[in-house]
């Protein structure tokens, strides 16, 4: 099987490119750019939404609730309150549905509040085609009609939207094309330091 | 793995371990979402499925049906009673009507054991064996399997001892391979005239005392005595069968632990089951009817899920 089909199945393209081998890879943010653009985030959601009294943040699985997680510790070091928060998962709400090879595996849905009248901010760390965001919205219906939704993404891949979907904050903003991935690497996810890449994906 | 190494769900007999735990594991994010606000979801739009019922079935039409459309698929529903089937019509041409009409996935009940086989080799749409005779009942199995992990974390390893009319049941077949691929050990209990000769080799241990049973295992299935089926009286009356393998209150309380009873349903109340034990703490037979619901939508997702 074609090493990319594989990543592609998998789902997880960010986690698994170590499999490919000699290919470029470009640093776009360090662990120190990183941490000052979490601190920016704090910052931002303070002042728009005060003391977060109706403000809820949704992380999209599966890989938005790690930075979620990050976002919320961040937050109750700075303002000291915790804010309500969950995990999102739109795996049966995707439009790419029996167009794949394979039925996506779905993550857990944590989310123990509902969301009717909240401003809800969904979090993730890289927005591509908009799809999932997409589908995310759909999902997050089924728990109430928000007041308003905003959307914070760490990369915003400006280059590559499929539908009208523009994020609210953004950690940083790429130029990149449809053969590269955006890797994304936590240091408490096994990696030797918080970065963020961009690589080119295999020819096949 | 996130695919079934199969298109259709015939029997518990042709899935891997890992089919059954990727179904049980789809099936917990399932029911998360039939415990939402809003249940449904849209994966399956733009599918129609025909559940065709040669058979009588309350619980497991219902189950289906609510899991299609809580999925969103469209539903077309078919009894024999009120058929062309009446007019001398064969299953094929049946089922073949049906999905010339565009239909995308067929779930059959059937008196005749192997029916959901012979229409997978003759039609093309994905078959779900929804209970073919005394032969399998998958998604009870795994229903079944589902509620003992949400019990008590794991099936692995775990003790179940299947009860009554062993004969005749296809619960007790299909629990018996899913319980066995998934690690747990497996007993069944029950007179002698209702085990199937050769059970043995199967893997399963055999006992005739439900008393010993029960001190044996950490859950007990117990099943319905299916008068239906029996052309030939198999013990003297129902009256006896309650007296030696009816389980109550007491008969739980004098064990020297809490097992869990589970039953499939629907309960003869008074024969294999007495009330203070079906609606008692340790029983999960509502649970059971629950995560149904949840099983089943994984299963179709799963099965619908893969591009043909």
């Amino acid at each position: 099987m074609p090493l990319r089909q594989k990543m592609l199945r998998k789902g997880n393209n960010l986690y698994i490119y170590d499999q490919i081998l000699l290919m470029q890879k470009r640093l776009v943010l360090d662990q120190e750019e990183i941490d000052i653009i979490l601190k920016r985030f704090c910052h931002q959601l303070i002042e728009n939404h005060d003391d977060f009294e109706n403000t809820v943040l949704l992380g999209l699985q599966p890989r938005g609730p790690i930075f979620l997680d990050k976002i919320v510790e961040k937050l109750q070091e700075i303002s000291g309150t915790k804010v309500a928060s969950g995990y999102l998962d739109a795996t049966f709400h995707r439009d790419d549905f029996r167009r794949r090879d394979f039925p996506l595996k779905a993550n857990e849905t944590k989310i123990n509040f509902l969301i009717e009248g909240k401003k809800v901010i969904l979090v993730d760390d890289v927005l591509y085609k908009g799809r999932s965001v997409r589908a995310a919205m759909d999902a997050m219906i089924a728990f109430g009609r928000p007041q308003k939704v905003e959307l914070l993404v760490l990369v915003d891949r400006k280059l590559t939207r499929d539908y009208p979907i523009m994020p609210d904050y953004f950690g940083v903003r790429v130029n990149t094309l449809d053969t590269q991935y955006v890797m994304v690497e936590w240091e408490d996810k096994g990696f030797e330091k918080d970065a963020i890449w961009i690589t080119e994906k295999v020819a096949e | 793995m996130s695919q079934l190494s199969t298109r259709h769900l015939l029997g518990i007999k042709d899935l891997t371990k890992e089919d059954i735990q990727l179904i049980l594991t789809t099936a917990s994010n399932f029911k998360e979402v039939i415990n939402r606000p809003i249940k449904k979801v849209p994966s399956l739009r733009d599918i129609t499925i025909a559940n065709v019922f040669f058979e009588n079935s309350t619980r497991t039409k219902l189950s289906f049906e609510l899991a299609e459309k809580r999925l969103s698929a469209d539903v077309v529903n078919f009894s024999s009673s009120n058929s062309s089937v009446k007019k001398g019509e064969s299953l094929v041409d049946t089922v073949n009507n049906i999905l010339s009409m565009k239909v995308d996935m067929v779930v059959m009940r059937h008196s005749s054991p192997g029916a959901p086989h012979f229409l997978s080799r003759n039609v093309k749409a994905n078959i779900v064996n929804a209970g073919d005779g005394t032969h399998e009942h998958p998604t009870q199995a795994l229903l079944d399997s589902f509620s003992i992990q949400e019990k008590l974390g794991d099936v692995a390893g775990k003790k179940v001892a299947i009860i009554g009319d062993i004969l005749h049941s296809r619960v007790a077949l299909s629990n018996i391979f899913c319980l066995q691929k998934l690690g747990a050990e497996v007993m069944v209990c029950g007179p002698i005239t209702l085990l199937p000769k050769y059970v043995e080799s199967l893997g399963v241990k055999v006992e005739l005392d439900v008393r010993k049973a029960l001190e044996w295992c950490d859950v007990a299935n117990v099943l319905r005595i299916q008068l239906e089926r029996q052309q030939i009286k198999y013990f003297p009356s129902t009256r006896e069968y309650s007296l030696y393998y009816g389980i109550d209150k007491a008969l739980l309380d004098s064990l020297n632990k809490e097992i869990v009873v589970m039953h499939p349903g629907p309960i003869n109340r008074g024969v294999e089951l007495n009330s203070d034990v079906a609606d008692s703490d340790q029983s999960i037979i509502l649970n059971q009817v629950e995560n149904g619901v949840a099983v089943r939508m994984a299963v179709l997702y799963l099965l619908a899920g893969a591009k043909n």
